[in-house]
């Protein structure tokens, strides 16, 4: 028990002393994620809207094929893109493998079947006469799809923020297509895995809770909008 | 909705521009755990990245898999421990200019009760043989790292496949594994260095040393340009100068850990 909680003290005074190094990890991984998040929400957001709406044949198909995407292990992930991004692979030339690019490239395929997912449930359980209102009215296809987004607002922040917990919490896109370089690719996980290797407990633990930190400032940032 | 996107732009633009302040140039270096764990590029790479105006980007792999890294073209230049696989590396024309940067050795950890009689002898694959004969608990790199390579090769000299309930491939680094012995009471083949940066995290102790055949030399090669014309062959080129020339060297022959050397040089 004191070993726990000597490294728990040590974990605190590294954060308060404002390490150089957390921060550095710190920001890499919300620089990521906040990235690929917003990338994924430009794709997962409208195709989401459009699944959920439409009607069209294999549309059950789709859903389904959906919602096994959400559950993309990491590592599958993180092969097949370093295959792509390899030297040796088609997308070699762009230099891509080992930089943050990578990593956005690799949560953006993570989080986009999240957020299109959620979008999908929350665009479904909207009110049906919200669209057909705004049609009445005289609005646009676009006007009226828009307003149909800002009433279902809070799934779709919802959507926003499950992708990015998962971006954020993943370990393996980061590892294996990031190669956990410090002070460039090396993220809160990774670092977290590093330390851990190393024997490191409280610099790991430290990094933990600054993770937990960061998931609840995010959250209560999102409640912020939500509430508006 | 206003504040919603003015606080987008904000966000979007302080992206924009730490993607344009990070725009020194970047020399890949593929290296052993050993390396990087043992705290040693922590304080050898600073005073190359200030006078060459760079950064290294250190990706800390198993040998096998930083040799590999450097035939596929992804790193400009390795840093690894397993001299067979680097001469067959330069000589398949993956790598140019192979040069040696320094040593250290192998030791054969174990507990302090030593089950199976290691302690005091000097011969490593001798060790290895009556730690298969007592069955007694051995954890392996498994990675096919440095380390790996040189285990492999200590159990085919005494001509034994190690296999059974005693014999626990780990698949993880040096750290990992000396960590995974400790706490299964078990031995372990690891190089020197990772032990010494170690030493206050684990009560296995040094059974075996001082074979010939632990003998652990670290080797510089630059990826050949004519393979992979992006490679950035210059600068690797100036990182091999200043690994074998009179600063990096220095810095590595006054490296200590607990007050020891980790890493020694060729006289």
């Amino acid at each position: 028990m004191g070993f726990l909680f000597e490294s728990f003290q040590h974990a605190i005074s590294l954060i308060l002393s404002f390490d150089r190094e957390v921060f550095d990890t710190v920001w890499t991984s919300l620089y990521t994620s906040t990235v690929a998040i917003l990338l994924a929400a430009a794709v997962g957001v409208p195709f989401g809207t459009f699944l959920g709406l439409g009607r069209f044949p294999g549309k059950r198909a789709a859903l389904t094929l959906l919602n096994t995407l959400m559950a993309l292990p990491t590592v599958v992930v993180g092969l097949v893109l370093f295959g792509l991004f390899s030297r040796q692979g088609p997308l070699g030339s762009w230099g891509f493998l080992f930089t943050p690019m990578a990593m956005i490239a690799g949560q953006m395929v993570l989080a986009t079947p999240i957020v299109a997912n959620y979008t999908v449930a929350a665009v479904a359980g909207a009110d049906p006469r919200i669209m057909t209102t705004a049609l009445t009215l005289g609005a646009s296809r676009l006007r009226a799809m828009r307003q149909l987004l800002v009433e279902t607002r809070f799934g779709i922040v919802a959507a926003i923020v499950a992708g990015f917990g998962r971006v954020i919490a993943e370990v393996g896109v980061a590892m294996m297509l990031g190669g956990n370089i410090r002070g460039y690719t090396r993220t809160m996980t990774t670092a977290i895995a590093l330390e851990t290797s190393k024997g490191e407990f409280a610099f790991g633990l430290a990094l933990g809770i600054v993770l937990l930190a960061v998931a609840l400032v995010v959250n209560l940032f999102l409640n912020l909008l939500q509430q508006r | 909705m206003k504040r919603f996107r003015i606080l987008l732009a904000a966000v979007l633009a302080s992206l924009l521009f730490c993607g344009v302040a990070t725009a020194a140039e970047h020399l890949r270096l593929a290296t052993t755990t050993s390396t990087e764990n043992s705290g040693l590029l922590a304080v050898l790479l600073p005073p190359f990245e200030k006078a060459n105006d760079c950064k290294v980007d250190v990706i800390a792999v198993g040998t096998g898999k930083a040799i590999k890294l450097g035939e596929t073209g992804d790193v400009d230049v390795i840093l690894v421990h397993a001299r067979a696989r680097e001469e067959k590396f330069v000589a398949e024309g993956y790598g140019v200019n192979r040069r040696d940067v320094m040593y250290n050795d192998f030791v054969i950890l174990g507990p302090a009760e030593d089950p199976a009689g290691i302690k005091g002898l000097a011969d490593g694959a001798e060790a290895l043989k009556k730690i298969a004969a007592a069955q007694a608990t051995f954890v392996s790199r498994g990675d096919d790292s440095g380390t790996h390579t040189k285990e492999k090769s200590l159990w085919k000299k005494v001509d034994i496949t190690p296999e059974g309930q005693w014999y626990l491939e780990a698949g993880r680094g040096m750290g990992e594994v000396i960590t995974m012995a400790t706490e299964r009471r078990g031995y372990t083949l690891a190089d020197r260095g990772t032990f010494i940066a170690y030493k206050s995290k684990t009560d296995l102790q040094v059974l075996t040393e001082g074979d010939k055949a632990l003998f652990n030399p670290y080797g510089v090669i630059p990826v050949n340009p004519k393979k992979h014309p992006h490679v950035k062959i210059d600068l690797a080129e100036a990182f091999v100068a200043y690994l074998t020339g009179a600063e990096g060297q220095s810095i590595i022959a006054n490296y200590r850990k607990n007050g020891e050397p980790l890493f020694f040089l060729y006289k």
